[in-house]
């Protein structure tokens, strides 16, 4: 009865343990070939390096009466662009739920092409939106209303699969059209879960919005490039402390609301 | 007690107030954002290059796929999946110190070590990732190293925040017994602490290297190595049907390793 139970020898030796340590080391190694790190070089320019850094830690202060204003358009256009990706989602959003959608063909589509959106990065939809419109913040606020609209999108179709579906069977039972049951079964569970993710967008928005003015899209981004380019480093620090400060009061402000709605 | 629920439910009127509150409050702050900020009219060849990207994206410039020359979409993306897994790899190890730094333990209101840690994360998490990137290319020159460290300093706001946040949610047991039992700091850390957060500190790593796909697809468009540089040019230059496949490469991309690393995340937690 008391037998030892055996090993075999790949258990033994934790073979597979080991296998998988030397594939990641490898990846590891491959990953910096191809990256060509030198982390020599690094060192060897340090002292240019942190001349940078130095000058970045001598904030220019009389550049921050300019950056307000395009810190306020920034806000303005992330406000707009989560709005408009908002409105964009919400039917979408309904068409992709399992619980009010039982056509599994039209509701994997409309969650294929969620995904998709979903793929593609901030900047990337910026450099589009310039090219097709052109440079100001009108791009930047298309930029952000397809970025969340992907976004939101999917939060709320998941919302929406956790509700109870004791009211939305009362309301079939009694007859009702399918907006009816919307209206009056679907809406008034998942409206503050609806707000709280608009608001977390809104929060992801405002940061994304303000690195998107770098290749056109309008707001402080602008500025950004146009201090980077003109190694302005000092102007450069006073637009982060600004998109700091601008980032901590949204997320605190969208933060308590948050707390007071869930 | 009917009195009770009554008092806790606001009357119809204060309700109806309530709402008129935020309504006219949401109105104004639409008036605001909508005044002042100006659009200065579409560009009239706006609807033409959006038929000519979308006939770029059906009719994809094939011979870009693979050409040899290392310039090309397969050997720039596994450029930039190999900066998107060094940058996460680094990050994560640079993390743990943060994650410690952060993370409350005890039951104190004010906390001096762990609020300055969050701070900084904090601070960490709202630098720009392509204003990082230019300062590496300051130091390093334009090319993909400058984004893989662009990439694992950025990535250490998020990382370690969400290990903190771990190490905070700890099941409190193992440490204890050990501790009782005689062990030191240490040794609570290697039996305890480590084993319990090391899966969830993996699991949020793989999840981060998505985010980093993404940002190391876009990280080129400063210079700073990757797919991201071709497109800014093609895009640039009009090359549509360059643009298309260049698009189709990254949304294949993003999909594929999204699923596999999702597909690890649920063998691990």
């Amino acid at each position: 009865m008391n037998v030892i139970p055996k090993q075999r020898f790949v258990q033994k030796y934790h073979l597979k343990a080991l296998g998988g340590l030397l594939l990641f080391i490898l990846l590891i190694w491959w990953s910096a070939r191809v990256t060509e790190v030198d982390f020599g070089l690094f060192f060897v320019n340090f002292d240019q390096f942190l001349a940078l850094l130095q000058k970045m830690s001598h904030p220019d202060w009389q550049y921050l009466s300019l950056v307000i204003a395009p810190l306020v358009e920034t806000i303005k256009m992330a406000l707009i662009g989560t709005s408009i990706g908002t409105l964009l989602a919400i039917p979408f959003s309904v068409l992709a739920a399992r619980n009010i959608i039982n056509n599994d063909f039209a509701r994997g589509l409309i969650r294929l092409i969620l995904n998709l959106i979903r793929t593609l990065p901030d900047l990337m939809l910026a450099a589009l939106f310039v090219a097709i419109v052109g440079i100001g913040s009108l791009a930047g606020v298309l930029t952000l209303a397809v970025f969340s609209f992907g976004m939101i999108a999917k939060l709320f179709y998941e919302a929406i699969e956790t509700i109870d579906d004791g009211p939305l069977e009362a309301l079939q039972a009694a007859g009702a059209t399918k907006m009816q049951m919307i209206h009056f079964a679907v809406l008034p569970q998942v409206f503050n879960h609806f707000i709280s993710y608009f608001l977390y967008t809104f929060e992801i928005n405002v940061r994304a919005s303000t690195v998107l003015g770098y290749l056109g899209a309008g707001g402080i981004g602008v500025y950004l490039q146009r201090s980077l380019s003109q190694f302005a480093y000092d102007q450069t620090a006073v637009i982060i402390l600004g998109i700091l400060a601008v980032v901590l009061v949204i997320d605190g402000i969208s933060n308590t609301l948050r707390e007071r709605l869930l | 007690m009917i009195d009770m629920t009554r008092r806790d439910q606001p009357g119809l009127k204060q309700r109806q107030q309530r709402w008129l509150f935020w309504g006219i409050l949401i109105v104004m702050i639409y008036i605001w954002s909508f005044s002042g900020l100006e659009f200065t009219g579409i560009k009239a060849s706006a609807g033409e290059v959006t038929r000519s990207i979308i006939a770029g994206i059906f009719h994809p410039d094939w011979q870009y796929v693979y050409d040899g020359s290392g310039e090309d979409l397969i050997s720039l993306i596994i450029q930039t999946l190999a900066m998107a897994f060094l940058g996460t790899f680094i990050s994560a190890i640079l993390s743990i110190p943060f994650a410690f730094w952060a993370a409350r333990t005890g039951q104190t209101k004010l906390h001096l070590r762990s609020s300055s840690g969050k701070f900084v994360l904090i601070l960490i998490r709202t630098f720009p990732e392509i204003v990082l990137a230019i300062m590496f290319i300051k130091a390093v020159g334009p090319g993909s190293f400058a984004g893989v460290l662009a990439v694992s300093i950025h990535s250490i706001g998020m990382l370690g925040k969400l290990f903190s946040e771990s190490i905070e949610n700890i099941d409190a047991g193992p440490s204890e017994a050990l501790i009782s039992s005689g062990a030191n700091r240490s040794q609570v850390l290697t039996f305890a602490t480590l084993p319990t957060v090391l899966p969830e500190f993996m699991s949020y790593t793989l999840y981060r290297f998505e985010i980093a796909v993404r940002s190391a697809s876009i990280l080129g468009m400063v210079g700073a190595g990757g797919i991201g540089t071709p497109l800014l040019f093609a895009l640039q230059t009009r090359a549509w049907s360059r643009v298309g496949i260049i698009l189709l490469g990254i949304i294949i991309t993003v999909t594929l390793t999204d699923y596999c690393s999702g597909m690890i995340r649920r063998r691990l937690v």
